[in-house]
């Protein structure tokens, strides 16, 4: 969960991403940068399998993949809910009256997180307001010098773990939402809330954690993986229009990039009508 | 005459006091108390102790009334929106004052209540290993497993003083039916010394007994019943009400800044005595919008023999 939750500590709307609001003209079709991440984001769940629903995009992803390719994947949500089909409406928040409607299962946070301890989830979405090479994610403190005209001595209190940290530790494939900025792609995070590769290689197998790891990163100007041996965040594909030489310029380490780099396919017409149609407001997509 | 059933200013009174620890906002996104956390603001609560996980804007609100010593908690802040400004000044600046925060996840938190539920010290876990939660957290040490020795984390139980859940019915002894997502709602109900429970209304005992499996809070754990309904507003109670998304945002916009918030506060809890007249305040017009359109009724279960 937690998708962006905290990132621009409240001060930019949670459409405002960094480069939001373009416009790409790519074969007679227009869409939003929110809705490339969405429909990035839906093709990383892969059909019939379980799902742990982060908020905000991946709530818009998870109804994206059950319409699309993914009809029989099972969703997840923290506060007990577990669904097989997308909620009849668009959701501000998991909690919403229409996830509850047509739910196969209402229950406790335990049990479902009890389940995925067991291993039961194949992968859930996260957020973060910063990451590192290793996959590492913080959304808790923020140390070190403060923007411009800000009031604080020397840190940002960002809003916690949520379900975050749980996610990370637990799922067998970890899936983040993030805006793609230098100030957030740190070589090393200031306080780890929700465990990577901590330090690369065997790491997680070092602490105790059972499997998982994260699997895709999708920010605002490109898809990256993790190398299967060291566990590094790499480069796998940019998104249209968006140069690799300003992907590397905005991340905070020297991000290597695929010998193989693809560029991310834009959304198709199936799935902006259906995001179109899903989130008519545009909330989630348009900022 | 009951006498578990009282106004809310009556069981605030009663039950919450300086110093205490308050389990609250335990359905996550819905189900959360605000009319009893108004209450507790304009009784001039201070030092609390807020547990809970997500609390939505509620431990915010709470922060910036200055009634809080302490959050634990797995997330602070606005869930549709993002940041939780008062939660910001207070831990960034001590505005009103410095707090102290014990950050869980949400796992993490719901195990603390359910050792506590259980009547066990700890409970073990794989999550937030290598994680900083557990850094220097008096909560939570990583052990080894007697058995398999493997890496644990182990979670110390909390015993909140007081639980403050919200329900959409209960009769008047307490027996309480919830329905939709729980939550921690069962354990913090357990795990907790005394219990506030907000309901949406007090119905009939043969109702909760119609349906016994729905009943999440058994009335013997409940120390007050209080008959609000909107109790939950702006958070969703299904069956009742739709949770009011403008709200949370006028909230964000309107509590950047320390005026702000005070301008809000004035304006929603200190300035007003009752949830009649924050119902009153809120208008006719917005009240029908959020109420539920269309009935979706479940099916009867046959409980005869």
């Amino acid at each position: 969960m937690d998708i962006e939750r905290g990132i621009e500590n409240g001060k930019l709307k949670p459409l405002n991403l960094p480069v939001a609001i373009f416009h790409f003209q790519v074969q007679y079709m227009n869409y939003t940068l929110p809705e490339l991440m969405v429909a990035a984001a839906a093709r990383e769940i892969r059909d019939g399998e379980i799902i742990f629903v982060g908020t905000r995009l991946p709530l818009l992803a998870f109804a994206l993949a059950k319409k699309t390719h993914a009809p029989r994947a099972i969703g997840f949500f923290e506060s007990g809910i577990i669904r097989d089909t997308p909620a009849q409406e668009v959701l501000y928040t998991m909690g919403d009256s229409p996830n509850i409607l047509g739910a196969i299962q209402c229950g406790s946070t335990l049990d479902l997180m009890g389940m995925m301890q067991q291993g039961w989830v194949d992968a859930g979405f996260i957020g973060g307001a910063e990451i590192d090479k290793y996959g590492n994610l913080n959304t808790s403190y923020i140390s070190g010098k403060p923007p411009p005209n800000h009031p604080n001595p020397g840190f940002i209190r960002l809003p916690g773990s949520g379900g975050a940290c749980d996610i990370a530790a637990l799922a067998r494939r970890l899936l983040v939402i993030m805006p793609h900025e230098k100030r957030r792609f740190k070589d090393r995070v200031d306080y780890i809330t929700s465990p990577g590769y901590g330090t690369g290689r065997n790491w997680r197998e070092t602490v105790g954690l059972p499997w998982g790891g994260p699997g895709a990163v999708i920010t605002t100007q490109g898809i990256l993986r993790f190398d299967p041996v060291t566990k590094e965040m790499y480069l796998a594909s940019n998104h249209p229009g968006i140069p690799v030489e300003e992907i590397l310029a905005n991340t905070g380490w020297d991000l290597k990039v695929a010998s193989d780099l693809k560029e991310t396919p834009p959304p198709t017409r199936e799935e902006l009508n259906f995001i179109r149609a899903y989130d008519p407001a545009g909330f989630w997509t348009r900022g | 005459m009951n006498r578990k059933i009282l106004s809310m200013q009556e069981a605030i009174a009663q039950f919450v006091r300086d110093g205490m620890s308050i389990v609250a906002g335990t359905a996550l996104e819905s189900l959360i108390p605000f009319s009893a956390g108004h209450e507790i603001i304009r009784q001039g609560r201070r030092d609390l102790t807020l547990i809970g996980p997500i609390s939505d804007i509620l431990f915010d609100l709470l922060i910036g009334a200055g009634c809080v010593r302490k959050v634990v908690a797995a997330w602070v802040g606005n869930v549709m929106m993002g940041s939780g400004y008062n939660f910001r000044r207070a831990v960034e600046e001590g505005i009103p004052h410095p707090i102290d925060v014990e950050d869980h996840s949400n796992f993490t938190i719901a195990l603390a209540l359910h050792a506590a539920a259980l009547g066990v010290p700890y409970l073990p876990t794989k999550t937030a290993l290598g994680s900083d939660l557990p850094v220097n957290h008096p909560g939570m040490k990583e052990i080894c497993c007697p058995f398999t020795g493997e890496k644990l984390l182990a979670v110390q139980a909390i015993h909140p003083d007081i639980a403050i859940i919200q329900v959409q019915r209960c009769d008047p002894e307490g027996n309480a039916h919830i329905w939709g997502n729980t939550g921690i709602t069962g354990d913090a109900a357990r795990a907790s010394r005394s219990l506030i429970l907000v309901t949406e209304e007090i119905v009939s005992p043969d109702v909760i007994r119609s349906d016994p499996n729905r009943t999440l809070i058994p009335g013997f754990l409940v120390s007050a019943v209080v008959e609000e309904p909107w109790g939950a507003h702006p958070s969703p109670v299904q069956g009742y009400y739709n949770r009011d998304h403008g709200f949370y945002r006028d909230y964000h916009e309107e509590t950047k800044t320390l005026e702000g918030f005070q301008k809000w506060l004035n304006r929603w809890v200190k300035g007003i005595k009752t949830r009649h007249s924050y119902l009153q305040l809120l208008g006719e017009d917005r009240i029908q919008e959020l109420k539920v359109k269309k009935e979706a009724l479940s099916a009867p279960a046959n409980f005869g023999y």
